[in-house]
């Protein structure tokens, strides 16, 4: 008997394993950094009807190769489906499918503020706790730099709306694996 | 050396012996360098041709097709095709002339976009942004091109890089490509545990596709048959990878398969997808498609493995590797030759009760069925066969009874009017000696007819036989069937005078209006010297049956126009 598989296989016992996570992916794509690399991934996204919440591309440790990360909603989209397309693109050099117990996931964003002179202090207060930081302040408004996980800068919006919400830039994620890597 | 030179040395060196193309201003030094080199060089007379003679020619050779253009409308003009052998898995390579680099982003003369253009169509792309790029690119494409599953590869060159010179260094070490590494070998334990499902299954069939014939494994999956009296049915793009002689055969299955291939999906118990992708047209109903079935799915693109339908036993490799492997423990099993007795004798049931049928013509009146069965036995069934997309295309399905793999060309995923002729050059080329034949429609014959040019210019003696209805007439039967018999732009006439056309492009033109003469005249086509147009005048509203409505399950097919309720 060969290791690892069953005597017999009988039909009423397999099964396909569910398509969808439910749960939101962050996808780390490393690609060559050649022209259209980009066109090609995000053109495969909107061929193939997978819908894209953020999406961040920047350099690595090594100049020839860039990386691509995105996130989506394993509730909508089969995630193993997505992974699979991307890998036929020649460019595509290896994607994480990162798992978020053990990933540090961060995003940033500038919020610019209506500051009137008699609630400035609530706002830097609200910067405050959630460790933001100002980076400018003109006559009527204070723009604040906050980082963190998207639930955070989601939060830190519902503060600082009721004040005026002038501007809201987002960078979408970024994510790492925790530890000492593979 | 003159990169344009180099180009034709690297693609000498991937052993191109044959391109079709035209030439134009941004490709003038590709041409240039052509003067010199060792190719035939089929001059066509749209790019569009072009492209599907390079499918042609790999589809019935194996080897990769190649075809020229020139940039802007050139190129564009290749993206039907490119689409074509996307969707079909056909190794071809493209190679276009772009403009000058200072004039790229300018909107200059002749300035398009190809290779934006073609990112949903392509397996992959090149652009050239240095000449010493081109060996390297070439080599890089022709693999690309012909391995794990095949596809179309474009190098964009633009028309100064051509002209530059660089040192060529022969490209000849294996592709080493970071991202690109197609598993072929298939996992063991995924093969035993598959062996050990179809020596459980009661109700199985192997269910083959186009990946059967592009891998070349039509001895593996005959040998698994073999194996057991497993039944065979093939999709639209796998005919010919088993015999339709053989008793295991069940037809094709799909939207106008027989009756016994869909009705054997949808009561099995096991399918093993063999090179298969679950098309639409495969499976009709999504959620109510083999309701009973577990699923072996094996391919070479693991995209494919649960996309339409879930795999329940996934094998991502080369069909002619895994196959071997699957039959080789399958017969190391103990299996009860006699579990799958009851299953063949209700598969033997449904073929006597159900096979292909149509009403005889009456009064010499044509039937298109019955100018398939001419055509086979005209042939002797030994012929490369292309074919247009349409009525006909299905009638050859159903009718012409393919026992050999690369014997017959036609466009499946794209449905490509306007294939079938320069498909049948390229074969043509590929095997100069096979009889090819094109059979046509009326409605496609005339949207790339053009190529009747080429096959009297460079003395390709390919025989079309047109299948001549005065309609669109696939479109025809749908507006008939699902759409209150509202005809709406799928009246062809009236027609040009098919035999004066080709007799004005310098080939033979016949016509046959009379079944009692088809069969003769279908003889003197083939034993005429070169390129041949005979125009077979069939029953006009004739409707190709069996079907399963669009959006419908495999026991909703209607049999015949009674059975059609809209």
């Amino acid at each position: 008997m060969e290791a690892g598989t069953p005597r017999s296989v009988k039909l009423e016992d397999l099964h396909v394993p569910g398509q969808l996570s439910g749960r939101k992916h962050v996808l780390s794509i490393l690609v060559e950094n050649k022209p259209g690399v980009l066109a090609r991934v995000a053109g495969l996204f909107s061929r193939r009807g997978f819908n894209i919440d953020t999406l961040a591309v920047g350099p690595t440790d090594d100049p020839s190769i860039s990386r691509i990360t995105l996130t989506l909603d394993g509730a909508v989209h089969p995630i193993d489906q997505v992974t699979k397309q991307l890998h036929k693109l020649v460019n595509v050099l290896k994607i994480r499918d990162m798992e978020p117990e053990e990933t540090v996931a961060r995003e940033m964003a500038l919020f610019k503020v209506s500051a009137a002179v008699e609630n400035r202090s609530e706002i830097i207060q609200f910067a405050e706790i959630f460790r933001a930081k100002i980076v400018d302040v003109a006559r009527r408004t204070m723009t604040i730099e906050v980082t963190g996980s998207a639930d955070k800068i989601e939060a830190f919006e519902r503060m600082v709306r009721p004040h005026g919400l002038v501007e809201m830039v987002r960078t979408g994620e970024i994510a790492i694996a925790r530890g000492g890597g593979d | 050396m003159r990169a344009a030179d180099a180009l034709m040395e690297s693609l000498k060196a991937e052993g191109v012996k044959d391109v079709f193309g035209i030439p134009g201003g941004a490709n003038l030094p590709t041409y240039d360098a052509l003067v010199d080199a060792p190719f035939r060089h089929i001059q066509v007379r749209h790019e569009q041709g072009a492209g599907h003679a390079a499918e042609g020619y790999a589809k019935a050779s194996g080897r990769v097709g190649v075809a020229f253009a020139t940039s802007g409308p050139g190129a564009t003009n290749l993206i039907t095709a490119i689409a074509d052998a996307m969707l079909d898995s056909v190794p071809t390579v493209f190679i276009t002339g772009q403009v000058r680099t200072e004039l790229i982003g300018t909107d200059g003369f002749q300035e398009a976009d190809i290779l934006g253009a073609t990112f949903p169509f392509v397996k992959h792309s090149f652009q050239v942004t240095d000449p010493r790029q081109i060996p390297e690119y070439v080599h890089e494409a022709f693999h690309i091109a012909s391995t794990g599953r095949p596809g179309p590869v474009l190098l964009d060159i633009p028309q100064d890089l051509s002209r530059a010179d660089i040192d060529y260094v022969p490209r000849t070490e294996p592709v080493e490509l970071p991202g690109y590494k197609p598993s072929t070998e298939g996992n063991i334990k995924q093969i035993r545990i598959a062996a050990k499902a179809l020596a459980n299954a009661r109700r199985p069939v192997l269910y083959t596709g186009g990946g059967v014939i592009s891998g070349n494994a039509s001895e593996e999956l005959r040998e698994l048959a073999a194996s057991d009296r497993f039944p065979v049915t093939s999709t639209l793009m796998g005919l010919g990878a088993f015999p339709a002689s053989h008793e295991n055969w069940l037809g094709m299955l799909g939207m106008h398969g027989t009756y016994v291939a869909n009705h054997a999906m949808d009561k099995a118990d096991l399918i093993v997808a063999i090179g298969a992708r679950f098309d639409d047209r495969i499976t009709g109903k999504l959620d109510e498609f083999a309701p009973h079935a577990k699923v072996i799915h094996i391919d070479i693109d693991p995209a494919e493995i649960s996309k339409n339908v879930g795999a329940h036993i996934p094998i991502v490799g080369d069909v002619k590797k895994v196959l071997p492997k699957l039959t080789r423990e399958y017969r190391a099993l103990q299996t009860d030759p006699e579990r799958l007795d009851a299953w063949w004798e209700t598969l033997r049931g449904w073929q006597r009760e159900h096979p292909l049928r149509y009403e005889p013509g009456r009064d010499g009146e044509i039937k298109p069925q019955f100018m398939i069965e001419a055509m086979r036995r005209a042939t002797g069934g030994d012929a490369i066969l292309t074919s247009d997309v349409g009525q006909h295309q299905m009638w050859a399905a159903q009718y012409y009874g393919f026992d050999e793999p690369r014997r017959w060309i036609n466009s499946g995923g794209l449905g490509t009017m306007g294939f079938g002729l320069p498909a049948a050059i390229g074969a043509k080329v590929a095997c100069p000696d096979e009889l090819v034949v094109c059979l046509a429609g009326d409605g496609s014959l005339i949207m790339n007819v053009q190529e009747l040019a080429t096959c009297v210019s460079a003395d390709i003696p390919v025989k079309v036989f047109l299948m001549n209805n005065g309609y669109m007439g696939m479109v025809r039967q749908w507006q008939e069937l699902f759409w209150e018999r509202r005809y709406s732009a799928v009246e062809m006439g009236p027609s040009p005078d098919w035999v004066k056309l080709a007799e004005a492009f310098g080939a033979t033109g016949m016509r046959c209006e009379d079944a009692a003469d088809l069969e003769e005249m279908m003889d003197t086509a083939l034993r005429t010297e070169g390129p041949v147009l005979l125009d077979v005048r069939v029953a006009r509203e004739e409707n190709c049956f069996p079907m399963i409505p669009p959006g419908y399950a495999a026991r909703d097919m209607v049999e015949s126009p009674r059975g059609v309720s809209s």
